[in-house]
């Protein structure tokens, strides 16, 4: 009755999507304070980086999660330096934080190559676990994955529901005006920064220890630009992020097994595919403008100078 | 250095008193040795020039700006104000001129956003239904502030002060942007407040206003307090002369010229606005003769943005013989081929619409005039011509600035707009548009404004000027009409119209003026909003 493959793709899913809801639910808030950060490619692949090289040294996969965080924060550190208190541009900071990230994991990460981590441990409750297909899929992944689902639900409480949350949406709507209530627009800023980084180190280290158990130079291939997409895509609501960003991972996962399953279409048209819908749902939300004009923060990508 | 010893003499102590306030910026000395008295329960304005100060005194009041030196005692005490949330602390609220709100935002979150923590937790919408009612300044805490016309959303920055009882409520230009109908009943609020004894400081260029409402007036120019005075015992004219150091020439109008043939008609005209909650506009008929100015006036959004943005070929029409210039059908036409036909228009916005902030005065001046004054060579500018049609803008127009090759935004609102009116005007258009022609600007540059108006239109232009200072309308048009919900009405010459009259009309409670769908007269009760 239920086809075989169906679980499996769907755990290949899951753990595909993963990464990128970190990503872009942590760049979602960085955004929603009004810095755009474009180094969220840099900051995966350093997390990645460190996350491996630290679970393989100690062998403890908490430890390799904290370094991938930690390393993706330090990151994200650097940018808000650079942008919130020495006024460089966003954007141009932003790229040149990817191509220092993707040169420096290469780097050190020259002795790893070749190495393999063991995973993490999947959740198994016995009796549920082994339900068919819900079991698997909703009793059986690893703790990153909860974690990720709970940080959608926390951003999005923190973002709609708290007086700190409100805050990160004001400086982003209106630095002038938060400044002149009486707000440091530089503090807010730098923890929203902050967290987008460390966010993206998480995303990272669960492709080093989790996704593919091992380092690869540039082993984020692009996810770190989906995810920027998709925090656009998203008008920046972290539900519709991480609704973009099963969308994405499931229709790459789809158009491997079509690959597999020796489809009559050249294979560099079915690559194509996750990125090619990604484009035309972009296009299909943003079609009302005035919507998107009203979602997206006034202020992204606008350095603040306070007069006083 | 003067120094006042304290001597308890009065009975009184001042609410605030400001002594050898000093504050220089790069280039500019913003205030200088600056000293300021107000008292408890008084309406004390603070009148100047743009750029004399006064912006820059009242952010230090509330603590946004620091200062370099000098004194501040507050109920007699001395004391510092470092930051905008002690300010409030202490019970100083200000109602800020670019108000300090977030469109993305509802009015709950803008004003929890504004208070403290405490009062902000529970039950803010009650509060803020409870004071709104007080003191009838209707607000629905759960509107998204862009969805609102300004006259709310000033309404949500008094209230957001009254939330905290303030002692001294600061206004800076809290008028500009209002009908007289909104105006009077801001005076209300305003005068009942200070007969709860709070006190407040209140900017404006409005001489006529200050003269009705302020107890007691300090003048302020090139950043010092250069005189004191009792508004009720001056003149409009008389503040205004303090205000520049010099007399104030009010526009003349030259005597009779002939009123020609029509040069602007606007037939049918329905588009339904491009913006999100903008107006629609309804079958728009109206005439400019060369010779004439016609003025339109209406309360911000009711359609005279999207009126612009077709008069100026913005938003082409589909029907090419809804506009018509000087017997040419224009209304598929961009504003670079109206331009070429002989249009010239001012937008409302200075910076980012009429010019590009960040590019020089020449340069802004070429982007306008490349073709109206021959200043390309196959593609290539001529620099020196452009910078000589900047600086015959500049002298002509007498624009206060160091240079065309600084950028736009280094200038004050008033000398920009000059810049901008002037960079139009010395094109020679036949016809020219201008929408909220001295939005912000102060009484000299206003003044000098609205003359150049009135000189192209005695040289036999078109003029059409679209604004909701009535003031202005009524020195300088010869005929006006009222926008009200995208529909035009029947203009009418000036002689025949009163203020009042006006000002009804433009609120949308009487239909003088042949409205084709005449609203019902509510009388004196406040009528639905039209926004």
């Amino acid at each position: 009755m239920i086809p075989e493959w169906l679980v499996p793709t769907i755990l290949t899913i899951i753990t595909a999507a993963t990464p990128l809801v970190f990503a872009a639910v942590g760049e979602a808030v960085a955004e929603k304070s009004g810095v755009l950060n474009l180094g969220v490619e840099g900051m995966m692949v350093i997390g990645a980086f460190a996350a491996f090289a630290v679970g393989v040294s100690s062998g403890s996969a908490i430890l390799a999660i904290l370094a991938g965080a930690a390393a993706g924060l330090l990151m994200a550190l650097i940018f808000g330096v650079l942008t919130l208190y020495l006024m460089s541009n966003q954007v141009a900071t932003g790229l040149a934080l990817t191509i220092f990230g993707l040169g420096l994991s290469a780097l050190l990460g020259y002795g790893f190559v070749g190495k393999t981590f063991g995973g993490l441990p999947k959740l198994d409750i016995p009796g549920i676990s082994e339900i068919p297909v819900i079991g698997p899929i909703f009793f059986g992944q690893d703790f990153l994955v909860y974690l990720s689902v709970a940080a959608v639900i926390g951003v999005n409480w923190f973002l709609f529901k708290t007086r700190s949350g409100m805050l990160v949406r004001a400086v982003g709507e209106n630095h002038e005006a938060a400044h002149s209530i009486g707000y440091s627009v530089t503090l807010i800023r730098l923890g929203a920064v902050l967290f987008g980084g460390a966010m993206a180190g998480l995303g990272g280290a669960y492709l080093s220890i989790v996704y593919t158990p091992l380092w690869v130079e540039n082993m984020t291939a692009g996810r770190g630009w989906i995810a920027l997409a998709l925090v656009v895509f998203a008008s920046w609501r972290p539900w519709r992020a991480f609704f973009g960003a099963y969308l994405f991972g499931g229709i790459t996962i789809i158009q491997l097994h079509a690959q597999g399953l020796g489809i009559d279409i050249a294979s560099q048209f079915l690559s194509m595919l996750p990125y090619l819908a990604t484009i035309v749902v972009l296009v299909l939300i943003s079609r009302d403008t005035t919507k998107v004009q009203l979602s997206a923060p006034a202020c992204l990508g606008k350095n603040f100078h306070a007069s006083g | 250095m003067t120094e006042l010893t304290e001597t308890p003499t009065e009975v009184i102590t001042p609410r605030l008193e400001l002594i050898g306030i000093t504050r220089r910026f790069p280039g500019v000395l913003a205030n200088n040795n600056v000293n300021l008295k107000v008292m408890p329960g008084e309406i004390h304005a603070l009148l100047g020039e743009n750029g004399a100060g006064k912006s820059t005194l009242v952010r230090f009041i509330y603590g946004v700006q620091k200062a370099d030196s000098g004194k501040v005692f507050w109920q007699g005490r001395e004391c510092t104000i470092p930051s905008p949330r002690i300010a409030r602390q202490m019970g100083i609220g200000m109602v800020f001129q670019h108000f300090s709100l977030f469109d993305a935002m509802t009015v709950e979150e803008n004003i929890a956003l504004g208070v403290e923590p405490e009062l902000a937790k529970d039950n803010l919408a009650d509060k803020i239904q409870r004071v709104s009612a007080q003191y009838g300044l209707l607000l629905d805490p759960g509107r998204y502030v862009h969805t609102l016309s300004v006259g709310e959303r000033q309404r949500i920055e008094i209230v957001r002060c009254l939330l905290q009882k303030p002692k001294l409520l600061i206004m800076d230009e809290p008028t500009s942007v209002l009908t007289p109908q909104e105006v009077e009943d801001l005076f209300k609020t305003l005068r009942r407040l200070s007969g709860e004894g709070c006190s407040i400081l209140y900017i404006s260029h409005k001489l006529q206003e200050i003269k009705e409402l302020c107890h007691t007036a300090t003048i302020m120019r090139m950043g010092e307090v250069v005189d004191d005075c009792i508004p009720s015992e001056e003149t409009a004219r008389s503040m205004a002369e303090m205000m520049m150091g010099k007399n104030l020439l009010s526009p003349v109008r030259a005597n009779r010229h002939e009123i020609g043939a029509p040069q602007l008609s606007v037939h049918g005209l329905s588009v339904k606005s491009p913006h999100h909650h903008g107006t629609d506009l309804k079958d728009i008929n109206f005439e400019v003769r060369s010779g004439e100015i016609l003025g339109i006036a209406g309360i911000a959004g009711n359609g005279q943005r999207e009126l612009m943005e077709v008069l100026s070929g913005e938003v082409p029409v589909g029907n090419a013989d809804a506009v018509v210039m000087n017997k040419k059908s224009v209304g598929q036409f961009g504003p670079k081929q109206r331009r070429k036909a002989g249009m010239g228009y001012v937008p409302e916005e200075r910076l980012g619409h009429g010019a590009v902030a960040d590019m020089s005065l020449w340069e802004n001046a070429f982007l306008s005039a490349a073709t109206g004054k021959n200043l390309l060579n196959k593609g290539f500018i001529l620099i020196d011509r452009s910078t000589e049609f900047a600086v015959s803008v500049v002298n002509g127009f007498r624009v206060k600035t160091p240079g065309v090759k600084h950028a736009a935004s280094s200038l004050s609102g008033g000398n920009l707009q000059k810049f901008i009116i002037g960079r139009e005007l010395l094109q020679d258009p036949n016809i020219i548009v201008v929408l909220q022609p001295t939005w912000g600007v102060d009484a000299g540059s206003a003044a000098a404004i609205r003359q150049a108006l009135l000189d192209r239109a005695a040289d036999g232009a078109a003029v059409l000027v679209i604004s909701q200072d009535l003031e202005e309308l009524f020195e300088v048009s010869d005929r006006i009409a009222v926008i009200s919900g995208g529909r035009l009405s029947e203009s009418q010459p000036t002689e025949s119209l009163t203020v009042d009259d006006v000002g009804l009309m433009m609120a949308g409670l009487s239909h003088r003026g042949a409205d084709p769908e005449p609203a019902p007269g509510t009388g004196e009760v406040e009528g639905p909003r039209v926004n």
